[in-house]
């Protein structure tokens, strides 16, 4: 390690302790253990930083919380897996010895010997670690295909297609009471008749330009080209209005981040 | 046996799944197969934390290059299954719920896994920021109508947004910068989804097909 490294490394270690020992001071008068919270909040400030110092350049305390990050996270699903579908949904339908052995009410009436094959192909699964014997786990990843490409034919020709279909079809005058009371009572309120029949208008031939847009057995001239046209510019908007939405999402987290470093770590906000 | 057996498996599987959606007798075969697929899952989970643990350790047992930070990683992985497979900590008994407060797996989850996971997706602000200024360019009318589509999203979900347009009277309400943002994810921006996912339906539904009658197979890999 170099001179320059090392150096850095202390000062953080350094100031590592000051805070933790700042922390501490501070939470001594509500929490009571308040050393070991004053560390989590600490060691949090800590990981949160060096994942920002990836924002300078890639160094070795954001590949540190990088490397800890794939570790606990493996672990996390691993035992939340264990726990909430191996003990509270599998055990009760197979064993009465081992939903005793995990508290669970065993359930004699849901027994299902049929579980036993996820069980096994499960088990299968674990062969991939095997050089040799690898091929087996393509057996239960059959299974895993074979049920999503099932379920998911259903599944996405009902919500995916008819349903988006059926909800296209709106009513593209709403409480239309004739042309000239529609005129003497325009206005541009969000909820106001011209804006909410504008909005099904939008939908309806959005809809169906967009589709049109996507279909590339004909070619795009005349009144198709046009309709495909416009539905390039809606698909434009949706866009934007996802890249948009996406921003707000990580900037609203980043904020959360932030506050939690000048709130709960430093206390600089009240 | 390398070959025939998962693509009868997932022949077999994927037509019955379908079959039972019309015979009521069958209807919870779904439901169960669905069960079958989460316990199958946490097996993968399994196979994934066994997959990292052989890289890691392979990496320190030859002291590659940055083996320290697999140090790292292993202790990381090997506390937190502690604390979760043995509810160190965990107030009551072993029914207790594994992610009760107070439990040592709750405590890192809220102070290692959140601080790191929310962090890692505030800092695609930075780079989702960036690659925007230098790909957002009103070049034609397309990238245009993107650009001001995002701009009244982005602005009309900050405080700014609404002081900026808050003198609009309520009959005009619709062009004040939040309703307007409203508006465009509600109508525009919903026909464009829908289109996109009609077309999503489309694609899976033959994607599905395929991998049932075996014409698609890459999810078999080669013959190794």
């Amino acid at each position: 390690m170099k001179r320059s490294s090392l150096l850095v490394l202390a000062v953080v270690v350094i100031l590592f302790a000051i805070s933790w020992i700042l922390k501490a001071n501070q939470l001594s008068a509500t929490e009571e253990n308040y050393i070991l919270e004053a560390f989590l909040i600490t060691f949090a400030a800590f990981l949160t930083l060096s994942v920002l110092s990836f924002l300078y350049k890639d160094n070795p305390f954001y590949k540190f919380a990088e490397h800890l990050f794939v570790g606990v996270s493996a672990a996390f699903w691993m035992c939340l897996g264990f726990w909430s579908t191996l003990v509270k949904n599998l055990i009760p339908r197979l064993s009465e010895g081992l939903s005793e052995f995990f508290n669970e009410p065993y359930m004699p009436g849901d027994y299902n010997f049929f579980f036993w094959i996820p069980v096994i192909l499960g088990i299968l699964l674990l062969m991939r670690l095997s050089k040799e014997h690898g091929w087996i786990a393509r057996w239960p990843l059959a299974f895993i295909v074979g049920t999503t490409a099932g379920l998911n034919f259903v599944r996405y020709l009902r919500s995916d297609f008819i349903e988006q279909i059926s909800a296209t079809f709106v009513p593209l005058l709403i409480e239309w009471q004739g042309v000239g009371h529609f005129f003497s009572n325009f206005n541009l309120a969000i909820d106001g008749q011209f804006v909410m029949m504008l909005s099904n208008w939008v939908i309806f031939v959005g809809v169906m330009c967009g589709l049109i847009y996507f279909f590339f057995s004909k070619e795009h001239t005349g009144v198709f080209g046009t309709a495909s046209r416009v539905g390039i510019w809606i698909l434009m908007i949706t866009f934007g209005a996802s890249f948009g939405y996406t921003v707000m999402g990580r900037i609203s987290l980043l904020v959360g981040r932030l506050t939690f470093l000048f709130k709960d770590w430093l206390g600089l906000i009240s | 046996m390398r070959r025939q057996v998962p693509l009868f498996i997932t022949f077999f599987v994927g037509t019955l799944l379908i079959v039972s959606v019309f015979i009521p007798p069958m209807e919870n075969l779904g439901e169960d197969f669905t069960l079958f697929f989460d316990i199958i899952a946490v097996f993968a989970f399994f196979l994934g934390g066994g997959n990292l643990l052989r890289v890691h350790l392979t990496k320190l047992y030859r002291k590659s290059p940055d083996w320290g930070f697999s140090v790292v990683t292993v202790v990381g992985f090997f506390l937190m299954l502690a604390a979760g497979l043995f509810k160190i900590g965990n107030p009551g008994d072993i029914s207790a719920s594994v992610t009760a407060e107070g439990s040592m797996f709750q405590t890192m989850f809220n102070n290692v896994v959140l601080p790191l996971q929310s962090t890692m997706y505030a800092l695609l602000a930075f780079f989702i920021a960036s690659a925007s200024y230098r790909a957002f360019r009103a070049k034609n009318r397309e990238a245009t109508i993107l650009l001001v589509a995002a701009f009244i999203i982005l602005l009309g979900r900050t405080p700014f947004g609404m002081m900026l347009t808050a003198w609009i009277p309520d009959s005009w309400s619709v062009l004040q910068v939040p309703n307007l943002a409203i508006w465009i994810m509600n109508s525009p921006n919903l026909a464009g989804q829908r289109a996109i996912l009609i077309g999503i339906g489309l694609g899976v539904v033959s994607m599905s097909l395929r991998i049932i009658l075996g014409i698609e197979r890459t999810y078999l890999g080669d013959d190794r």
